[in-house]
């Protein structure tokens, strides 16, 4: 792909900080859900809805789409917002999230929402479903490309190492999964709770090819893409250094902000009653 | 006397052919992938005991090792079917669905996508290999998952067509087999359909309504036939789909006025108990269930074994005589 213009970074920019606006806006609605992940993971998500993937909003199963798989499916309300303003569905739909009746279940469901392309929420098998479906396209000659989200977390997960094997094994080289390596989960630090390092060697040994990347550069995310899409012998993964909470500074990296929203966390730095409010403006005054 | 809408075996009780039910799954996938293009089959190191080797022969192309992964090899068949293929992957039932059921539940069930859970070594009868190995607790765990289809073949013929039907079918599905040689009681005749049981055996006027899963089948065949000579009337019941269950139970059930369950699984949340619910709604009579009751297996011979924990003939008659007894 071409370089992205200086003017086309801003406007991506502009949308990820209208994302994360969203973000904020349909948790502390919600009552529950996860606010660093999604805050996190914003500029990717951004970046792959607004210029990697192929995809039509108006068109959800258009078949030779890209299929986007998220296994961590924790970090939905990013995926939602992201959706949302890319022209799925209206932004106000984003405040029915985790309502009874709504699309926008508190996990993601393939049947309850066009474009979600799989159900998850359990941790760990994201990769092995994206793998398989991208044995089965290969298998038909297709050539959409198949990408898989996932937490650092859920690499504590037997299974997300069996996926590796089974990927490595077939060079799924339409497959890439992008790590959101944010060194929290609900119990802590990563490196305290199960250490993951050295994640780089570990996927080199299982016959990946590795790209490391800041989560937050968005024209070195579009690089690492473009790179995964030239690999020919092996699947790539794409480990994404992000800070989880990503644009309100008081949330910024402290992992007791992984499973709560806007109006329930910590207190010790902001009321509750005054999060959502204070979060907002943070957000402002970090996107100028 | 055998019901002959059936059309069973001539040889039924006289040295009947045997064959194993996993070798019919065997033989169903590899027709099922001559008739439809979409259909693939994976296995998780156990090609040869699942029979999966007989697809793999005939079509490598559409053939997945995946290696002892069994939560692996749920989710790549999930990623399939979701993809648009029509998955068979096969291990033993204590393995897959044993060791993979969170990843089935989530990524086929909720998912709704039309992958085919086959475990085979279901039962005691699997013999030597013990207690890890045999499966008693796989119907429970399968049955309980809304969208799935549960069914467990009688015989070999049986599991062949069973594996047909369920690649036809585009929901989930979970089929049991068993490791051992069991008698081939129906013929390409016999009448096949999901969800819809057939009377194997019905007397004149029977006292007890038998229902039976699996290769136990034969044993409550022997049994009926046992108790017509002591003047004891009967029906047996082949129930092959567990999940959706054939509501006809009920009418048979009442005709007879009281029921006996077989099956090789723990009584716990097996095919008894999901006969025991329909009846106590529709129908609340007096049940006897034959079935392991809240143990594990061991080694020892399948014949040994199918003794010990009284799921043989004997076993069944004399459940028959106390359901009798228990009537009002």
């Amino acid at each position: 792909m071409e370089p992205l213009t200086d003017r086309e970074i801003r406007e991506l920019s502009h949308k990820a900080h209208a994302i994360r606006k969203t973000i904020i806006e349909m948790l502390a609605a919600a009552g529950s859900g996860h606010l660093a992940g999604p805050l996190g993971m914003a500029d990717i998500f951004t970046a792959l809805y607004f210029h990697i993937l192929k995809h039509d909003p108006k068109d959800p199963e258009w078949s030779e789409r890209d299929r986007l798989m998220l296994s961590n499916g924790h970090i939905t309300p990013v995926r939602y917002a992201t959706m949302a303003h890319a022209g799925y569905f209206p932004v106000e739909e984003c405040l029915t999230l985790r309502k009874f009746g709504s699309r926008l279940q508190g996990h993601p469901e393939r049947e309850k929402l066009p474009g979600v392309e799989t159900t998850s929420g359990p941790l760990g098998s994201g990769l092995s479903q994206a793998s398989g479906y991208a044995y089965a396209a290969r298998m038909d000659g297709k050539t959409f490309r198949v990408i898989c989200l996932m937490s650092d977390g859920e690499q504590e997960e037997g299974n997300t190492w069996e996926a590796a094997m089974f990927a490595g094994k077939y060079r799924l080289t339409n497959l890439t999964a992008i790590m959101d390596r944010n060194n929290i989960q609900i119990d802590g630090n990563t490196e305290d709770i199960m250490p993951l390092e050295p994640l780089r060697d570990k996927y080199e040994a299982f016959n990946w090819h590795v790209i490391e990347v800041d989560g937050h550069n968005i024209p070195q995310f579009i690089a690492a893409c473009d790179e995964a899409r030239s690999i020919r012998e092996k699947p790539t993964i794409i480990i994404a250094h992000t800070t989880p909470g990503k644009g309100i500074p008081t949330i910024e990296n402290d992992y007791r902000w992984h499973g709560t929203p806007p109006g329930k966390g910590p207190t010790d730095k902001v009321p509750a009653e005054k999060q959502k409010e204070v979060f907002l403006q943070e957000l402002e005054t970090s996107g100028k | 006397m055998l019901h002959p809408d059936a059309k069973l075996a001539a040889n039924i009780f006289d040295n009947p052919a045997a064959q194993t039910t996993r070798e019919g799954f065997g033989r169903g996938v590899v027709e099922a992938g001559e008739q439809d293009e979409r259909v693939v089959v994976l296995t998780a190191d156990l090609a040869e005991s699942t029979f999966a080797h007989y697809f793999q022969k005939k079509f490598p192309e559409r053939f997945v090792q995946v290696g002892v992964a069994e939560q692996n090899m749920a989710t790549v068949a999930a990623g399939m079917a979701n993809y648009g293929k029509i998955p068979f992957f096969t291990s033993y039932a204590t393995f897959s669905p044993g060791r993979n059921w969170e990843q089935i539940r989530t990524t086929i069930a909720i998912n709704n996508v039309p992958a085919i859970v086959c475990g085979m070594h279901a039962g005691v009868s699997v013999g030597p290999d013990g207690a890890t190995h045999q499966a008693l607790e796989d119907i429970a765990m399968m049955r309980a998952l809304p969208r799935f289809t549960v069914i467990s073949a009688c015989d070999a013929e049986e599991g062949r067509k069973a594996t047909l039907a369920a690649a036809k079918l585009g929901s989930p599905v979970y089929m049991r087999f068993g490791r051992e040689k069991t008698p081939i009681m129906t013929t390409a005749d016999t009448p096949f359909e999901i969800g819809k049981a057939n009377i194997f055996w019905e007397s004149e006027s029977p006292a007890v309504a038998i229902f039976a899963t699996g290769p136990l089948v034969h044993n409550a065949l022997l049994a009926a036939r046992e108790l017509e000579g002591q003047g004891i009337g009967v029906t047996v019941t082949n129930v092959h789909t567990i999940k959706p269950l054939d509501q006809t139970i009920v009418d048979i059930a009442k005709k007879a006025g009281a029921v006996v369950t077989v099956e090789e699984h723990q009584i716990a949340g097996g095919f008894g108990s999901a006969v025991a619910e329909l009846l106590a709604r529709e129908c609340p009579l007096p049940i006897e269930f034959i079935g392991v009751h809240d143990m594990f297996g061991q080694s020892g011979t399948p014949k040994e074994l199918i003794a010990h924990y009284k799921m043989d003939a004997p076993s069944i008659i004399e459940a028959v005589k106390k359901v009798i007894a228990r009537k009002s």
